[in-house]
């Protein structure tokens, strides 16, 4: 760490003023609020359009801002290397909502139901078997067919695991400023994303249709859906910025010494797989 | 706003380049400079501290005599929770993200904060943050809605799956306040990582800079965990999931191990920063070098570490298997050795030192006294067995106090006395900053120190009545409390007429006895500073 003072000899970017930050807050606030009031049945559904919309004007903004500045020359190594360490952080962070997730399920499996199972005064006809399907303890929660693992869930395995590949191949490519291969392996990554969306959508239809699987189906519905869900958000996220990158590679932006945006985005999209191997194992298979 | 803003032009001619942006209140929304989004971290936390102040001190009214006189059980709920989300998110760690941003920079020879833009972003998400969490509670006076957040500010299921709409507004309260904290965590960690200044090698960080690295590391970690849980309960009150209902599998502790995950790491969180920057003021006036620089880095490092794997010693009572209890109760007493390390670094710094008593040092010298107090009292609740008898009772709510005000919000004043003529270029009133000490340090104990005594003697806390014996301990507890309550108006007077211009210049170095590169610059500095860096040898 201490090593890295190549730096000193130029001066760091610090940006004037933006309107961009305050807007944003702006516009959170708006999206919050109508959240909590539509929910409690105040408001209708598009009192959230707003904040939405302000939000949404402000990611293209800033993140335009930015590639200009980048476009302009203005970042150097100094600041290209604040952003990868945020970037690095940011990713941690986000590992850390998905230990949550994750820490709810493996303590639900493997403490909360078993206990549940030593009341057997209270609930006599609870089996305590994961996934609690048809046999929870209360006769509120209608019976439902759990998601099974060698079907879509495993075609998606080998989506996500092969766009890891093809992501691979496009830095690879970028390295040697090879920019064929730089697009065409961006392409297919962001196509096999979107495949994997579609994917899930039918497996989430299948399941409200046919398999009586809900949010509501006990904590094995709620584990499976909040798990799969949030997943699912970051591989759009994901493949959204990706899609960006894409459209900045085909108007020939970076090159080998200069593509903080591209390493970015392949570091969130390796971050969304590697959770969705969590997932494969721990929600879908065992 | 507009004060502070007018006063900080004046400081303008002092600078060799003085900002070029928009001025008036255009300059503070869309600011990028380090110093401009600290002073408002600064007086969004000054500010949401009197309001945190004004609604426990509706409570302490109302436990001045058993019975209940002037606030029904469903409002009193409200106002303790609130108090302690305010205080604990709204007022301790926007002064602590303030100090960052106006010190770091300075301390450690950068010309700002390295993501400028996503700095002003974690600020301006505070203000909505806090009105959305008071928001239900205002409404609630006039007769609208159910009320702000009841259920504490631990939000327990199954009370707060079954409560009114004050939850929901608390979530995303935190959900905004926790974007605020990663971001602005980030940001400090990358700016201790990328901008030091040539020759600044990690081992010649100032303390502060290593507490607060310590506390950025904690939020990144675990502020991502709460977000979860409470993502949880949001679901379980309006979308039908059963996370924390046996109804479906569930259970309600998985939520309390998941919220103290994020919860006792953020008691860190919150003293970290000031156990990095006390060192620096013993050292200040007691005119000696620091003492076991390295030793109190690694306790640092050690009490971050083991702060994520002692959770549940906030839920003993709740049920676990004994080889749990024993394992968590050890582990949390292990703190102790690190935390007794920095005890006895602080002694040994101003050990035989010339000591002169000027404000901040009187409240680092509170500050170590008092918070030895919080530290003791928390080995008293780790043992198992004792907390069996303590836990939710009046003496926890005394030992919390005794780490979180006088460790953390005397603490901060320490900083804002230490700091404030360099921010300001002027120096504050000594005789008010030192009558602000006496009356705080006496009127905290004597709302506190009667706490203790009800608590061992069975009174439970989150309770608007109580039984008779607890009489006059209460009255003294409330009436400490109102002193206290007052007391600080001094201290928001004097930093206020500080901020205006008011005292006497404050010299570049401001004390006799700094060392570091904050003191090599102007009082107050310029706009842009260490730009070109300076170099470390």
């Amino acid at each position: 760490m201490s090593d890295s003072h190549a730096h000193s000899a130029g001066s760091y970017y610090v940006p004037s003023h933006s309107h961009y930050p305050f807007t944003l807050a702006l516009g959170l606030f708006a999206l919050a609020l109508g959240f909590i009031f539509n929910m409690n049945g105040k408001v209708p559904g598009w009192a959230m359009l707003p904040g939405t919309a302000v939000i949404l004007y402000v990611v293209c903004g800033w993140f335009g801002d930015v590639i200009r500045e980048n476009r302009s020359g203005t970042f150097k190594g100094w600041e290209d290397r604040a952003f990868r360490l945020g970037m690095l952080y940011f990713i941690g962070s986000e590992v850390m909502f998905f230990a949550a997730f994750f820490g709810a399920l493996f303590y639900v499996r493997n403490l909360a139901v078993p206990d549940l199972l030593s009341f057997d005064l209270l609930y006599p006809t609870f089996e305590g078997s994961w996934p609690l399907a048809g046999k929870g303890p209360s006769t509120d929660i209608p019976a439902f067919t759990p998601m099974g693992a060698w079907g879509l869930p495993a075609l998606n395995t080998a989506l996500l695991l092969t766009s890891g590949v093809t992501v691979t191949i496009a830095h690879w490519a970028l390295l040697r400023d090879n920019r064929t291969w730089l697009i065409l392996g961006l392409a297919a990554t962001v196509l096999l994303g979107a495949a994997f969306m579609v994917c899930q959508g039918i497996e989430y239809h299948h399941a409200y249709t046919e398999l009586g699987l809900t949010l509501g189906s006990g904590v094995y519905g709620a584990s499976f859906f909040m798990l799969t869900g949030f997943h699912g958000l970051h591989v759009t996220i994901g493949a959204i910025i990706l899609a960006v990158v894409l459209g900045r590679a085909l108007r020939g932006h970076f090159s080998s010494k200069d593509h903080f945006a591209f390493e970015a985005a392949a570091w969130y999209w390796h971050f969304v797989d590697v959770v969705w191997l969590g997932l494969f194992v721990f929600v879908y298979w065992l | 706003m507009s004060t502070g803003s007018a006063a900080a032009h004046d400081h303008a001619h002092h600078d060799h380049d003085a900002h070029h942006g928009p001025s008036g209140l255009a300059r503070w929304l869309f600011t990028t400079n380090h110093k401009d989004i600290g002073t408002m971290y600064l007086m969004f936390s000054m500010i949401m501290f009197l309001i945190g102040g004004s609604l426990i001190l509706s409570v302490r009214a109302e436990l001045f005599q058993p019975g209940i006189q002037i606030i029904q059980p469903e409002l009193f709920n409200q106002l303790i929770g609130l108090h302690a989300l305010v205080m604990i998110f709204a007022a301790l760690m926007p002064a602590a993200t303030g100090f960052a941003n106006w010190m770091l920079p300075l301390q450690i020879g950068a010309p700002d904060m390295a993501l400028p833009r996503l700095n002003n972003w974690g600020f301006w998400l505070l203000p909505p943050a806090g009105t959305i969490l008071l928001m239900p509670l205002v409404l609630y006076f006039f007769g609208i809605g159910t009320g702000g957040a009841d259920a504490g500010w631990t939000l327990y299921p199954p009370l707060s799956t079954q409560s009114g709409w004050g939850i929901d507004f608390a979530i995303l309260a935190l959900h905004l306040m926790g974007i605020s904290s990663v971001m602005g965590s980030i940001n400090v960690v990358v700016t201790i990582l990328n901008m030091r200044a040539p020759g600044m090698t990690m081992m010649k960080l100032p303390m502060f800079a290593w507490g607060w690295l310590m506390t950025a590391f904690l939020l990144i970690a675990t502020i991502p965990v709460l977000a979860g849980a409470i993502t949880m309960l949001l679901t379980d009150r309006h979308f039908g999931t059963h996370f924390f209902s046996a109804a479906g599998g569930g259970d309600p502790i998985l939520f309390q191990h998941l919220f103290w995950f994020f919860g006792h790491p953020e008691v860190y969180i919150l003293l970290l920063p000031i156990w990095g920057f006390i060192p620096h003021i013993l050292e200040t006036f007691a005119r000696k070098p620091m003492y076991g620089y390295k030793a109190q880095v690694w306790s640092l490092v050690c009490i971050a570490a083991l702060s994520v794997i002692v959770w549940a010693h906030h839920f003993f009572t709740a049920g676990m298997p004994v080889q749990a209890l024993l394992y968590f109760m050890y582990s949390t007493m292990s703190i102790s050795l690190p935390l007794a390390v920095l005890f006895f670094c602080w002694i040994a710094t101003i050990w035989r030192g010339s000591m002169t008593f000027e404000t901040p040092m009187l409240f680092a010298l509170g500050f170590i006294i008092l918070f030895g107090i919080g530290g003791l009292t928390g080995l008293v609740l780790a043992d198992v067995a004792a907390d069996a008898q303590y836990h939710h009772s009046y003496f926890v709510v005394a030992h919390f106090h005794y780490t979180l005000f006088a460790g953390g919000i005397m603490g901060v004043m320490a900083g804002v006395y230490y700091w404030l003529p360099k921010m300001t270029g002027h120096m504050y009133n000594e005789k008010l900053g030192k009558a602000h000490f006496w009356l705080t340090a006496i009127s905290f104990n004597l709302t506190f120190m009667p706490q203790f005594f009800v608590g061992l003697a069975g009174m439970p806390r989150r309770i608007p009545d109580y039984a008779l014996q607890f009489t006059e301990f209460n009255m003294i507890s409330t009436i400490g409390a109102f002193a206290l309550g007052l007391s600080q108006l001094i201290f928001v007077y004097n930093v206020v007429t500080t901020w205006r211009g008011k005292g006497e210049k404050a010299s570049d170095g401001v004390w006799e006895g700094t060392k570091g590169l904050e003191w090599q610059l102007s009082s107050p500095p310029p706009h842009h500073s260490w730009d070109p860096q300076p170099v470390i040898k």
